[in-house]
């Protein structure tokens, strides 16, 4: 709808900041089917493979004086272990490879997205929701077999004068079923618009006159998706920890 | 037409953002003055620092979100 | 979040004749079932990499160089107290040694001042033997000074009264000079 208006207008700028999420089969063919290989299988095995280089094959020599690689490993493992230990205490580090693993994926998706012509699966709210509903499955399972019926505390604010309790529960039951949905809107919307705001500016590329500050704008906007790519995948983690807290410790 | 109101529509969502924008400043802001004032408990409190940020700008992306699905999906 | 307008489209297709997105393709549902399944497979994969391999691994790393630091630390303090020692060592023999060269300086300094006292007490018994000779020389020429004096008086005495035309009488002359070498 956006290019055709902008064709109708018969400007010279055509706008294709969408065209970049487009998921495409990879051996040809029009039908995308659930099992067809796509460029989302594509950069999610890429991922993997990026994984396994990060935290498999660099740490195969187990060199006591690490190399740069093993120590990039290790302090991916010691920064997730220390943000799950800090939050949900003891028992919270049973879940470190499941955190972990959501960690790994979306900050390998991210940087990934960041190459050029490359696409990123975390940018779609198909792959988003799905981790944040794991997420929010996980938390209200693992709370109820934790703590039973105590679980439901949680939306109890025994903090809070009697008389407004009841309203603060149904507060707290709305903002804890909003969870899921912001918790994936957050990372998809994120890296979406970074990712649409670069290609926005490439099509003022095309004017000469303002190629110049639109390239200094792609610039920086690249630093600064440098630095959403980390945030997010930080955010998200922190988030699934801190929700992964309250089924552990449902008591405010 | 309808594609115009639409237009204009995502214009005034993407207001949003900028609400969205104070909302991280003041956050940020206020981490820095806290931590300027005892700089001992900065550093223990920046997953919390992040965990604000995420919550003030979930919300400005919302709205960009609004703004997105005006101009290409209605 | 705007399904229905969105059904309409995705009932033909997401992306029109050019390759372009026709809306968002992130609401294009015909396409969730490939992403949701390829996502499940790779979390999969990454979770049974990370859970059998990866992790474990970089938890024994960090263990090994944690005992290794450990271990190092207590060969560093090991180290550290026999150093402690051998200074301690090293200050003893200092302080003998310093003992000692102070004790051989004051023997010795003991020794030339019992020289130098000997050499002093003699010189002094010298000197005073020397004085009292002195002395003694001085007053034997005093007393013999005198008495010339007492003969030379009583002469010229003598001799002023016989000049002057008197009889010199011997013991009143010696009388009066005597009263005057008195006053």
């Amino acid at each position: 709808m956006a290019t055709e208006t902008t064709a109708a207008e018969g400007s010279s700028l055509v706008f294709h900041p969408m065209d970049q999420f487009i998921v495409k089969p990879l051996f040809g063919g029009d039908t995308i089917a659930w099992y067809t290989p796509t460029n989302v299988t594509l950069w999610m095995a890429l991922g993997i493979l990026a994984i396994i280089g990060l935290l498999v094959l660099s740490t195969s020599k187990r060199a006591i004086v690490p190399t740069r690689m093993q120590s990039i490993a290790e302090l991916a493992y010691g920064f997730i272990y220390k943000m799950l230990e800090d939050i949900c205490g003891k028992e919270g580090v049973k879940y470190f490879p499941y955190v972990m693993t959501l960690f790994m994926f979306i900050v390998t998706a991210n940087f990934l997205g960041l190459l050029p012509m490359s696409f990123t699966t975390t940018s779609h709210f198909a792959v988003t929701v799905v981790l944040a509903l794991a997420v929010f499955l996980t938390v209200t399972v693992l709370g109820f077999v934790k703590n039973g019926a105590g679980f439901l505390s949680l939306f109890w604010v025994s903090s809070a004068p009697l008389a407004l309790r009841p309203i603060l529960a149904i507060i707290e039951l709305i903002s804890y079923f909003v969870r899921p949905v912001s918790h994936s809107i957050r990372l998809a919307g994120n890296v979406m618009a970074g990712h649409a705001v670069i290609k926005v500016f490439a099509g003022f590329a095309a004017v000469a006159v303002i190629s110049p500050v639109s390239v200094l704008a792609i610039t920086a906007m690249y630093g600064l998706e440098v630095l959403v790519a980390f945030i997010q995948a930080y955010v998200f983690t922190i988030l699934t920890c801190v929700y992964l807290k309250d089924a552990l410790h449902p008591h405010h | 037409m309808e594609g115009d109101l639409a237009h204009i529509g995502a214009g005034l969502a993407a207001i949003g953002s900028g609400a969205a924008a104070i909302g991280v400043g003041n956050v940020a802001g206020n981490f820095l003055a806290g931590a300027l004032r005892n700089p001992s408990a900065a550093a223990s409190q920046t997953a919390t620092l992040f965990i604000g940020i995420a919550f003030a700008e979930a919300l400005g992306i919302f709205a960009f979100l609004v703004s997105l699905l005006l101009m290409f999906a209605v | 979040m705007a399904t229905e307008p969105i059904a309409e489209e995705v009932v033909g297709k997401c992306v029109d004749s050019h390759g372009s997105a026709i809306g968002m393709p992130q609401l294009c549902f015909d396409w969730f079932p490939n992403q949701i399944f390829w996502l499940v497979v790779t979390l999969v994969v990454v979770f049974l990499v990370l859970s059998r391999v990866a992790l474990p691994r970089i938890a024994a790393i960090l263990a090994e160089r944690q005992g290794t630091i450990t271990n190092d630390l207590s060969a560093a303090e090991d180290l550290k107290a026999k150093a402690v020692e051998a200074e301690e060592a090293y200050n003893k023999a200092l302080a003998d040694a310093r003992a000692e060269a102070q004790r051989i300086a004051a023997e010795t300094r003991a020794e030339i001042q019992s020289e130098l006292d000997d050499a002093i007490a003699k010189a002094d018994a010298e000197i005073a033997a020397k004085a009292a000779e002195s002395e003694k020389a001085i007053a034997e020429i005093r007393a013999g000074a005198l008495e010339s004096i007492q003969l030379v008086a009583k002469d010229t005495a003598a001799e002023l009264v016989t000049t002057l035309g008197g009889q010199a009488d011997a013991t009143a002359i010696e009388g009066a000079v005597d009263a005057r070498m008195k006053g």
